[in-house]
């Protein structure tokens, strides 16, 4: 089984250290502590076990350490910084492995990026050694990206020439769309195995400056309290991330707020969220409930949840999302999120929540929202109605009825990649309809209202309701589970493309692409014959 | 077509490879050249660019006499472009191309690995002038000088080589890199020589016979390896360069051999047979025994780092591309594609050093470091038969190649000179009865004292047994009081 969940006592490959209000987060890959065997990982290179250190990391940099503006990404080895995915892990993993590694790696260099945005920690890549491939990736995550000038010291992208694939963790889109790298430029910077170093590199927008070995160390401190110093980050104590309390069974995934329940045979999992019981009254309290608060908690059971099932639940096709609770109490936890909004922790709370809807939408399995009597979707909850691909509401139970409530909250806090919040996407190019959602928060919606303001799919009665539910959970699962995630991906995500939906879709599509065909991964491909030293045999043809 | 063994002498630039038709080439060489001559004034030896040397230069690249000896100034040496002549019908020796015609032009596909090969070879020859600049000074007779001055115009010649081979071949990019040659400096912290063993400091002169022996005999390989390749210019370059190497090797092995001479002499003459009375022995001004062993376990070490990483995708690319063979590719009898067969690398595994298997092609560094040991300790028999002949009961050993290594499958771990694994702690309280110490050191740069008298040794070299060029022993081979 992989574990997503560490923590800086057991790291194995990354180091923290602090200094006021910089934080130094040094990669130092140990070779022998590979997630699985049959590679070393070379010369910082990666697997999911590194990135799933990082992601940890990154997390508790925001909780934890609230008086951290600065985060100086660098290398503990000398003259590499990082070499990207290991390329051994790749030629063996599983075709699913490598796609849900790349997503997952995908997810933590947006959550870096979220913290650079967001929340006022801005990252420094200084990058002394050479930085290749997803090593590249990696830096060009950071605010600014600082190379030494020692005349060997290089960034790169050589996927194309050495392996016949494409950088797989926004590379391509970074360069055109973050670092603004014209396009002939980024055309030669991709082709070319051994990258760009000194002056080319920041004559093209690689990277933001060269600096010589003699003035390295003060420059890379100077430009990290530079940054820190645009910082609008203000917490004093953090809040400290406690360990999961998590039980693994054959068929169930039991935290305190989060229920996983497997039925391997019919290839679904329900998912059922507890609602919170007793919230704090004010932001003081809330400080002081810190990881038990509960869209905290909420949080992150889900998302090491939804983690557990991608990795280690590959075929369970349908994910049904059910909840349980009094609703009251969850608009009055959005209550706390939206009048508390500014505080350094209630902002971090709402950013974690923003990343794991994020998170459900990039499910590669069909969602379903079953909203029954006794639930309580409401406000942010209710976001995992508008995530589903389809939401079914009980209409009926006269003095148990089902309800839905809307907050400020699905309309602003919770924007998907493509920039617009859940509902604005649902209802694209129906503006009117969004407004006239806008005039119900706050209101108990029961299912027919629900239903004819375009809120959920449909409301059936207690006659219809274990019947068409069945059948749909049937029916989905007898389709193809491929073309189920094409059409999903495709439709789940309408109107604008934003940096992060050209990554996650045109990107990983087309590496996807290319990971399946004997180019890349058959016998005589680039993957298989890497490191041989016997030149991969291309099917010439152009698809 | 010009005859490729006539070398003009008529242009700035002598050469055999008919720079006078090839105006592209030469413009970009003449551009070059004051850059150079900068570059020679400020980083080659110090102090002695005005003084005539007894050098020898190139006159021909055929097997008859392609050196002559006269008197000349540093800067005005004529270094040249010289290519061993071509082999008409020459096919790539090995790799997935061979059988098929030598390249003449770069093939696009190999371009940019071709010219990392280039660069990181081209680095080292100005790297290791830079590195022995000051050696002049503390030069122990005017014979050694003189020697220490045609290995660096010679090292100078090596980057002509491969700057031309830049020029010629790898457009705005190799010249480029020809310009970057020239601007990185040894030792210098923002502007470093690419491997590390380049920017140590030679600071006397056992060191540099000691790399001259060792480091030098890396270059050997090297160009063994290059002068395999299917790119026909650079086949033909390493080729003529390897006529050079070899008086390099000679110069380290000969100086070498006469410091142990004068050690056993002087240790006989006192009555001493113990070579680890170390405190006698120096008193006697002379070098002891256990601490050339130590510089040999140092230079030896660093050198085998040069060979990178055992198991090496580079190595297995450059190999199976026809660009770098093994050392003596044409002297092996195998199939030359190495794409199934497998050779042992020693590796580190648990706390063991253990021997694998693993697929030939990808242990390509390891096999020419494997050809490198067995070349350098080739070398030590000389060395070894004169500390028999004399009685003393002593001989010089190579270390471990897991001993005080800093790249490949060693470098986290420490070991004694036999290989045996050594805790943090029985390192640093051992390492220096292996490695030379600060004393050890103090005690080898006291003993540079310069000596400028023709037919004058220090007291710690016994003289050479021939002059060079056969010129008596009170020759004077470098001219500084005219």
């Amino acid at each position: 089984m992989i574990d997503f969940q560490t923590d800086p006592t057991r790291y194995r490959h990354w180091k923290l250290a602090f200094d006021g209000p910089i934080a130094t987060l040094t990669m130092d890959v140990d070779p022998a502590g590979g997630l699985m065997d049959g590679y070393e990982l070379k010369l910082n290179s990666y697997d999911l076990g590194v990135d799933i250190e990082l992601a940890d990391a990154v997390q508790r940099l925001r909780f934890e350490h609230p008086e951290v503006k600065t985060v100086v990404l660098r290398s503990g080895k000398d003259g590499i910084f990082c070499a990207g995915a290991n390329i051994r892990m790749l030629g063996q993993a599983s075709h699913g492995h490598k796609v849900n590694f790349c997503k997952f790696t995908n997810e933590t260099r947006f959550s870096i990026e979220d913290a650079s945005d967001n929340s006022g920690q801005r990252y420094l890549a200084a990058v002394a050694g050479s930085a290749a491939g997803g090593g590249y990736e990696l830096a060009v995550t950071a605010d600014y990206i600082m190379l030494i000038d020692d005349r060997r010291s290089s960034v790169s992208l050589p996927e194309l020439p050495l392996l016949a694939v494409l950088p797989g963790t926004g590379g391509l889109t970074r360069l055109t769309d973050k670092r603004r790298v014209r396009r002939d430029r980024a055309d030669i910077f991709c082709t070319t195995e051994e990258g760009v170093r000194g002056g080319r590199a920041v004559a093209w927008r690689l990277v933001d400056e060269v600096v010589p070995p003699s003035a390295w160390e003060a420059t890379v401190t100077a430009r990290a309290l530079e940054l820190a110093e645009r910082s609008d980050r203000d917490g004093v104590r953090g809040v400290s991330l406690t360990p999961l309390n998590r039980e693994i069974t054959d068929d169930a995934v039991r935290y305190p707020l989060v229920q996983v329940a497997l039925n391997r045979a019919g290839r679904c999992a329900t998912i059922t969220i507890q609602g919170p019981a007793d919230l704090p009254g004010d932001l003081r309290g809330v400080h002081d409930s810190g990881a038990a608060f509960w869209p905290l908690a909420m949080a992150r059971e889900l998302d090491d949840a939804l983690l557990h099932l991608r990795l280690n639940e590959p075929t369970i096709g349908i994910l049904v999302f059910r909840s349980a609770g009094d609703p009251e109490q969850v608009m009055a936890a959005d209550s706390l999120l939206e009048q508390y909004q500014n505080d350094w922790l209630v902002r971090e709370i709402r950013l974690l929540l923003k990343r794991v809807f994020k998170r459900v939408d990039m499910m590669a399995r069909s969602l379903i929202t079953l909203i029954g009597p006794g639930s309580c979707f409401a406000g942010s909850l209710a976001e995992l109605v508008f995530a589903a691909d389809r939401s079914i509401m009980f209409a009926g139970g006269s003095n148990n009825a089902a309800t839905l409530h809307l907050s400020a909250l699905n309309f602003s806090a919770y924007p998907m990649g493509n920039g617009l919040s859940r509902l604005a996407n649902r209802f694209y190019g129906e503006p009117e309809t969004l407004d006239t959602a806008a005039g119900l928060i706050g209101d108990t919606l029961d299912a027919d209202t629900a239903e004819a303001n375009g809120l959920v799919t449909f409301a059936y009665d207690e006659i219809d309701w274990d019947d068409e539910v069945r059948l749909i959970l049937e029916e989905r699962a007898s389709f193809s589970p491929d073309a189920l995630t094409g059409l999903e991906a495709n439709l789940r995500f309408a109107g604008p493309e934003t940096m992060e939906t050209r990554i996650f879709g045109r990107l990983t599509a087309w590496q996807n692409w290319i990971f399946q065909r004997p180019n890349a991964v058959g016998e005589t491909g680039s993957l298989k014959r890497y490191g041989s030293g016997i030149r991969p045999d291309f099917n010439t043809e152009r698809v | 077509m010009p005859d490729s063994t006539v070398i003009d002498y008529d242009g700035l630039i002598p050469n055999n490879v008919g720079l006078n038709e090839d105006l592209r080439v030469r413009k970009a060489l003449e551009t070059w050249h004051p850059g150079y001559i900068d570059w020679w004034k400020s980083m080659g030896p110090e102090g002695f660019q005005d003084f005539p040397v007894f050098l020898r230069t190139a006159i021909g690249v055929g097997s008859d006499g392609w050196a002559k000896y006269g008197f000349v100034k540093m800067p005005d040496y004529r270094w040249g472009i010289l290519l061993a002549p071509a082999v008409e019908g020459r096919t790539i020796p090995f790799g997935a191309h061979k059988g098929e015609p030598a390249w003449q032009e770069v093939p696009g596909e190999y371009r940019a690995m071709l010219r990392r090969l280039l660069v990181i070879q081209g680095d080292t020859e100005p790297a290791s002038v830079e590195q022995q600049r000051h050696l002049g000074s503390t030069a122990p007779s005017l014979y050694d000088m003189r020697n220490l001055f045609q290995v660096n115009v010679e090292e100078g010649r090596h980057l002509w080589a491969m700057v031309y081979l830049l020029q010629k071949y790898f457009g705005r990019d190799g010249r480029e890199e020809a310009d970057d040659l020239l601007r990185r400096r040894s030792g210098h912290q923002d502007t470093p020589r690419m491997l590390g063993a380049f920017n140590e400091n030679t600071p006397d002169w056992l060191s540099f016979f000691m790399f001259t022996f060792f480091t030098d005999r890396d270059g050997k390989m090297q160009l063994g390896a290059l002068a395999q390749s299917g790119f026909d210019p650079l086949s033909r370059t390493c080729r003529f360069m390897l006529t050079e190497e070899a008086h390099h090797m000679f110069v380290g092995e000969s100086g070498i051999t006469r410091v142990i001479q004068r050690t056993v002499e002087a240790m006989k003459a006192a009555g001493i047979d113990d070579p680890y009375e170390i405190e006698r022995i120096r008193a006697l001004g002379v070098i002891d025994l256990p601490t050339l062993q130590k510089k040999a376990n140092l230079h030896f070490s660093l050198t085998l780092d040069l060979f990178g990483n055992e198991i090496s995708t580079n190595a297995a690319n450059a190999f199976n591309s026809g660009l770098k063979g093994r050392y003596r590719e044409d002297k092996i009898e195998d199939d030359h594609q190495l794409t199934s067969s497998f050779y042992p690398v020693l590796r580190q595994r648990d706390g063991a050093i253990i021997n694998e298997d693993v697929p030939e092609l990808s242990a390509l560094n390891m096999r020419l470091r494997d050809d490198y040991v067995v070349d350098a300790n080739d070398g030590l028999t000389r060395w070894n038969r004169l500390l028999k002949t004399s009685g003393v009961n002593f001989q010089i050993t190579l270390p471990h190649v897991a001993f005080n290594r800093r790249i490949g499958e060693f470098n986290a771990i420490h070991t004694d000179t036999q290989g045996n694994i050594l805790t943090n702690e029985a390192w640093e309280a051992t390492k220096e009865t292996m490695l030379p110490s600060t004393a050890d050191n103090e005690f080898i740069i006291s003993l540079m004292q310069p000596v400028r008298e023709p037919g004058q040794y220090a007291g710690w070299i016994a003289p050479p047994r021939y002059g060079i060029d056969n010129m008596p022993g009170d020759f004077e081979y470098v001219r500084m009081t005219s």
